[in-house]
């Protein structure tokens, strides 16, 4: 099972996103090299639960930690390239985009930005 | 019930022999729908076996090897088989060809359907898919309707009133499973359900687990098969001849015998609204013949704990968990030698079933349920 973590350091920062200009608060999530190369990791913060991903190109992405089927963590699933296919119906997400691949899965994941700094892995949460 | 999962195994037979019986009401909009939500069992956090992650990405690794060379294996027989029974057709020669075509179309093809359903027979997902189609047209399942009800039966394993594909329900309608050893209840609410479905029909009950923007699927589906089987009964009339249904859609009934034979292991007679795969079903051990058909689903407690896990990959995740598994059943002569007994206890109580034993290196799930000597103290 993958690790999990729970950090409490907010920087209220804002950020460039497509174009736009928001508000996120900069969450130290892990360390870059907690993730193996494709794969996820469960991060919980807040109350609420994120998944974070290595892809196998070594970016970093996050998106809401349980699958939009039912309640189900992510983290639990298998990265394949830019999928993460959960584990209890084989669903799958693109988890750079959100966008659901098809059924079980009907509705999009939420996703967040991520920036890696001096080895520490950051997620922007609103 | 609560107070009988209090006795000791001997008292608790006695106690439920003796009880009056639940009755069991398995409409998926009924009494024992409305009470599983009440009682948390849909969508409950199931028990799984610790498995460290680096392992289970091992065990959960995608590849095509495997799901190619076995549908070159499996279609190529059905040609071979296929032709040489056209070729015999008319002499007894042509039976045993045919029979052999049969299981590979009416049994074989429900473990395509299966695995290609979860996406994990390919790596390529394309092949999933073909394979997936052609699977549910041999097994006359909707790939639309079924997909959706496999991931009902995953999330409520055996949950009366929320999992659609109980294949036993209590007390058992014996008559009714030897029937479908020739698909022939089956077959029939298949082609009731396909032609109702072609009609722009999408039930009551399909609509509690089909997402709305899916159910126009259920209906294309259904109108492409109809008028295959049409076709087909066409060719047949034409020709004169039974040949062109011995092919397609017959073998869905001779050919049914063993994914029958091998699916009725798979819970029967096992514990119904318990959260543990190891309570509910059963992993067997089969010949290598009656595994290549059934795609190694025979190790079905390993399969509904991690559906991520290829079917190829399922022997090695056996070897991983079974120290927190019930003992496998060493045959499937000796998984019906325990099931059809406990079939009968159920024709007169339906809250009968076969409670399993987890080994001492397992972790227990509930131990008013599991711990004897707990289970002595309380009395
Ligand atoms: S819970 Fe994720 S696909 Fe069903």
């Amino acid at each position: 099972m993958p690790s999990l973590r729970q950090r409490n350091s907010p920087i209220g920062i804002a950020v460039q996103q497509n174009g736009r200009k928001e508000m996120s608060n900069w969450i130290e999530a892990c360390a870059a090299n907690d993730i193996d190369e494709e794969d996820v990791i469960r991060f919980d913060h807040d109350g609420r639960t994120f998944a974070i991903y290595r892809s196998p190109d070594d970016e970093y992405f996050a998106t809401d930690g349980l699958c939009t089927h039912e309640h189900v963590h992510l983290a639990d699933g298998l990265v394949m390239d830019e999928i993460i296919e959960c584990p209890k119906h084989n669903g799958r997400f693109d988890y750079k985009t959100g966008e659901a691949k098809g059924a079980p899965v009907c509705v999009n994941l939420r996703t967040y930005p991520v920036k890696v700094e001096a080895g520490k892995v950051f997620i922007g949460i609103e | 019930m609560l107070r009988i999962r209090f006795l000791s195994v001997k008292c608790r037979e006695e106690a439920v022999m003796n009880a009056i019986p639940t009755i069991r009401d398995y409409s998926l909009i009924g009494r024992d729908a409305q009470a599983a939500v009440a009682n948390g069992l849909t969508a409950a956090e199931w028990y799984h076996t610790d498995v460290p992650r680096k392992q289970m990405k091992d065990l959960m690794k995608r590849s095509d090897g495997p799901a190619i060379r076995d549908t070159i294996i499996w279609l190529g027989c059905m040609a071979l088989f296929a032709g040489l029974g056209i070729a015999l057709w008319g002499n007894w020669w042509s039976v045993p060809f045919f029979l052999a075509y049969g299981v590979l179309y009416g049994s074989a093809a429900d473990s395509r359907w299966h695995e290609c359903g979860h996406g994990t027979a390919f790596k390529t997902r394309w092949m999933n898919d073909a394979v997936y189609q052609i699977a549910s047209f041999m097994m006359m399942r909707n790939p639309v309707t079924w997909r959706w009800s496999h991931a009902r039966h995953h999330t409520d394993t055996i949950i009366v009133g929320r999992d659609p594909e109980i294949a036993v329900m209590r007390p058992p309608d014996l008559l009714r499973l030897v029937l479908n050893f020739f698909g022939l209840l089956d077959a029939w609410h298949a082609v009731g359900d396909m032609l109702r479905n072609a009609c722009g029909n999408v039930s009551a009950e399909e609509k509690t687990f089909i997402p709305k923007q899916e159910q126009h699927r259920v209906v294309r589906i259904a109108r492409i098969w109809v008028a295959i089987y049409a076709a087909t009964i066409a060719l047949a009339v034409a020709m004169g001849s039974i040949l062109p249904l011995m092919l397609i859609g017959l073998p869905r009934l001779y050919g049914a015998w063993h994914h029958v034979l091998t699916g009725l292991l798979q819970h029967g007679g096992l514990a119904d609204n318990v959260t543990d795969h190891r309570l509910n079903s059963r992993t067997v051990y089969m010949n290598p013949v009656s595994r290549f058909i059934y795609w190694n689903m025979n190790y079905h407690v390993e399969h509904h704990m991690f559906p991520m896990v290829p079917y190829h990959a399922l022997p090695k995740l056996h070897e991983a968990i079974k120290h927190d598994l019930p003992a496998p059943n060493p045959s499937i002569f000796h998984g019906y030698r325990e099931m059809i007994p406990a079939f009968i206890r159920q024709l007169r109580n339906e809250d009968y079933f076969l409670k399993r034993e987890l080994p001492p290196t397992a972790k227990p799930y509930r131990e008013e349920f599991h711990s004897d000597a707990i289970a002595q103290a309380a009395e």
